[in-house]
């Protein structure tokens, strides 16, 4: 069973407008590009035909195609080409159809754009900005159905965000496009129609290196990152009807990680389990509990759990599929397994 | 070498009843590809879904040029008719559509994985451009064990922009591979037009700086296309040397069956101009023209070609879905990745 993905609100702003995180996106994107004419966006089939996902419906009439790139399908070439561009002091938007087809350009963001800044002791600078519906959608299969965020995670030089709300994908969004450094921007696919608030400030923005409390609680915490929170929120009000009183923390970006956050909790807790869709073996959930691991030991009264996808390339038949993604009642069964 | 297509009129020389079972071929996978579409709107079929129809006479006419099961045939996640004419199991294809157990792939793979090594099929890939370079693998390795088989290696004008066809191209030539690189030119690239997407739209020239042998052809008539198939493929098997086709054709439908914005990319007068060319209707009036069938044998074939295909997806439909348990089965040949959440 897939969960319900529930409206999460956290703005404490007065003025806010309701939104879906799609528009969250689109909205970020037309005001940070207004602000500043070096922001351009490139993808494929992102200007007339409004993007797969449609995050960039109405910026091809908007802006035009200087500033709204269709590219052909070619991603190794434009992800460098925007890399190139970002060095001469430009700022791309790459949006990758699927974070899937970012495979191809990994020599480019991997060998190149990631290494630019560290190679020149300084001297060049690549702010750039790779986003893209990542993970599972549904029914795609093996070739579509990549998470990415860890890959990008392990990698020096790239930072990796990952929201969950229309709120963060608005105002991390904005902070992307600030940054100096290249940033993966890491939207799970099943977020895109979710609703929540975003605060009616264009000055907004959510920095990265800050996990936030979705949900207080005293028993036990569940860490995860972008649709799975919505997971955590889901399994927590199970655990509730058992008397379990669980916090989900949102770690919302992966590097930098905000681990006092996650550590926090934990040491309130004395109990954790990190949740990410993404390959059980290897994930970056998997880096999460050996930090916590490490250095909340003293604190712990149970090993730290984790509940990642099945490790398995993904299944087109939907009773395969759901099985391999990481739902509420995996997340119940895991507390319970920790006793 | 030609830039257009000016091939002079082949001599059509088949027999009325292989005509008519081209005809047939084409008709048959037209129903198929609808009735998918039908069973997609109404949530029997999932994923993504992509469709031949308005270029069946394209495949007719480099499937019936080959040695099936023998010769190799790869191509993209268009990939159904290819399945169909080299003989797979339609029941097992439809059941893979439907993600069931009796699919080609048992239901892990769906429309954009079909395989079917036995009838030399090789799927069935979903990464644009990915399979351009397996393709070339095939034809390598017909070539080391010093057989005379052929690869057919279809790819869409849009794979044709990727860096991998031009490693794979230069490579097929200096090993000269036996590997008929097919683009299949329906004009788009998902929502992006040819123009928007080539910088020279004239892709058969993609071959000349590696010397390979290319041109232009068009594909809306499956006579002319499966005369200058078999001249190909001909060449090829008798040269062990790579060939580079560009076939013009016309994706009818959306890009796949979840393409509900086909008006921002093209108009419909432009669709209805060039559903004139349906290739279906052009083999029909040849067939009538020479007094092979009329129209009402032509009419009683399609109503049997449509029963047909409504018996294919009654089968598909009535098999049972994947058993959870079959989840980790075949990730490796000898082993299983750890278990559970
Ligand atoms: C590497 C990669 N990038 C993007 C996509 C998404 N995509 C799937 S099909 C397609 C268009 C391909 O067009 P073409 O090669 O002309 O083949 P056609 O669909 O017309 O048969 C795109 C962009 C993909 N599957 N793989
Ligand atoms: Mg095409």
């Amino acid at each position: 069973m897939l969960s319900e993905l529930r409206e999460i609100n956290h703005s404490t702003m007065a003025s806010t407008l309701e939104m879906t995180f799609r528009e969250a996106l689109h909205k970020s994107m037309i005001e940070e590009m207004d602000k500043n004419a070096d922001i351009f966006l490139m993808g494929e089939d992102i200007g007339r035909y409004e993007g797969t996902f449609k995050v960039t419906r109405g910026l091809f009439p908007k802006y035009g195609h200087r500033r709204v790139i269709d590219t052909p399908i070619t991603e190794a070439g434009f992800a460098g080409i925007a890399t190139g561009a970002a060095m001469a002091g430009l700022r791309p938007i790459v949006e990758f159809m699927t974070m899937s087809f970012s495979i191809l350009a990994l020599d480019q963001i991997i060998n190149h754009t990631a290494k630019i800044h560290y190679m020149s002791n300084g001297v060049v600078k690549c702010p750039i900005v790779f986003r893209g519906p990542g993970g599972a959608a549904k029914q795609l299969s093996a070739q579509h159905s990549h998470s990415m965020e860890g890959w990008y995670a392990h990698v020096p030089g790239l930072k990796v965000v990952c929201p969950a709300t229309p709120e963060d994908a608005y105002g991390m969004l904005k902070t992307a496009l600030a940054d100096e450094n290249p940033v993966v921007f890491y939207e799970n696919p099943g977020l895109y129609a979710i609703k929540g608030t975003v605060p009616d400030d264009p000055n907004f923005s959510v920095p990265f290196g800050k996990a936030q409390i979705i949900k207080p609680g005293k028993d036990i915490s569940l860490v995860g990152y972008s649709r799975m929170t919505h997971v955590n929120l889901a399994a927590a009000e199970l655990l509730a009807k058992d008397g379990i009183d669980a916090e989900v923390v949102d770690v919302r970006s992966l590097v930098p990680l905000d681990t006092e956050t996650i550590y926090a909790s934990v040491r309130k807790t004395h109990r954790a389990i990190v949740v990410y869709e993404d390959w059980r073996s290897g994930g970056f959930g998997a880096e999460i509990a050996a930090r916590i691991g490490e250095d909340c030991f003293d604190h712990l009264d149970a090993p730290v759990g984790r509940v990642g996808g099945l490790n398995v390339p993904m299944p087109y038949a939907r009773v395969l599929e759901l099985e391999c993604i990481p739902d509420e009642n995996d997340v119940v069964a895991a507390v319970r397994k920790l006793g | 070498m030609r830039n257009q297509v000016e091939n002079e009129q082949p001599p059509h020389t088949e027999s009325p009843a292989q005509l008519e079972q081209y005809y047939r071929d084409m008709v048959f996978i037209r129903h198929f590809e609808e009735k998918c579409n039908v069973a997609y709107r109404q949530g029997k079929i999932g994923g993504y879904m992509h469709t031949y129809i308005g270029m069946e006479a394209l495949a007719v006419g480099w499937l019936y040029s080959i040695r099936k099961g023998e010769d190799y045939v790869i191509t993209a996640y268009r990939d159904h008719a290819h399945a169909l004419l080299l003989g797979t199991d339609p029941v097992a294809a439809m059941a893979e559509l439907m993600g069931r157990k009796g699919g080609t792939a048992g239901g892990k793979g769906g429309s954009m994985h079909l395989f079917d090594p036995e009838k030399g099929f090789y799927g069935g890939w979903g990464i644009v451009g990915g399979h351009i370079p397996l393709g070339a693998g095939l034809a390598f390795a017909s070539k080391y064990r010093g057989q005379d088989r052929v690869t057919l290696n279809f790819l869409g004008d849009g794979a044709a922009n990727q860096g991998v066809l031009f490693e794979t191209l230069n490579m097929a030539s200096l090993w000269e591979l036996p590997c008929i690189f097919i683009i299949e030119n329906n004009e788009f690239a998902m929502g992006t037009r040819l123009e928007y997407h080539a910088a020279d739209t004239h892709l058969w020239k993609r071959g000349e700086p590696f010397g390979i042998k290319s041109e232009r052809i068009d594909g809306m008539d499956a006579l002319d296309m499966r005369e200058n198939a078999q001249r190909i493929v001909d060449w090829v098997r008798e040269n062990q040397k790579p060939y580079l086709v560009e076939v013009m054709c016309y994706r009818f439908s959306g890009h796949g069956a979840a393409d509900n914005d086909r008006q921002l990319y093209r108009t419909k007068e432009e669709e209805l101009e060039n559903m004139k060319r349906d290739p279906i209707k052009r083999l029909e009036a040849v067939l009538i023209e020479r007094n092979i069938l009329n129209a009402e044998r032509l009419e009683a074939i399609d109503a049997e070609l449509i029963e047909q295909v409504e018996k294919i997806y009654e089968a598909a439909d009535a098999q049972p879905f994947p058993d959870v348990s079959e989840v980790y089965d075949n990730i490796y040949t000898d082993m299983t990745p750890d278990k559970g959440h």
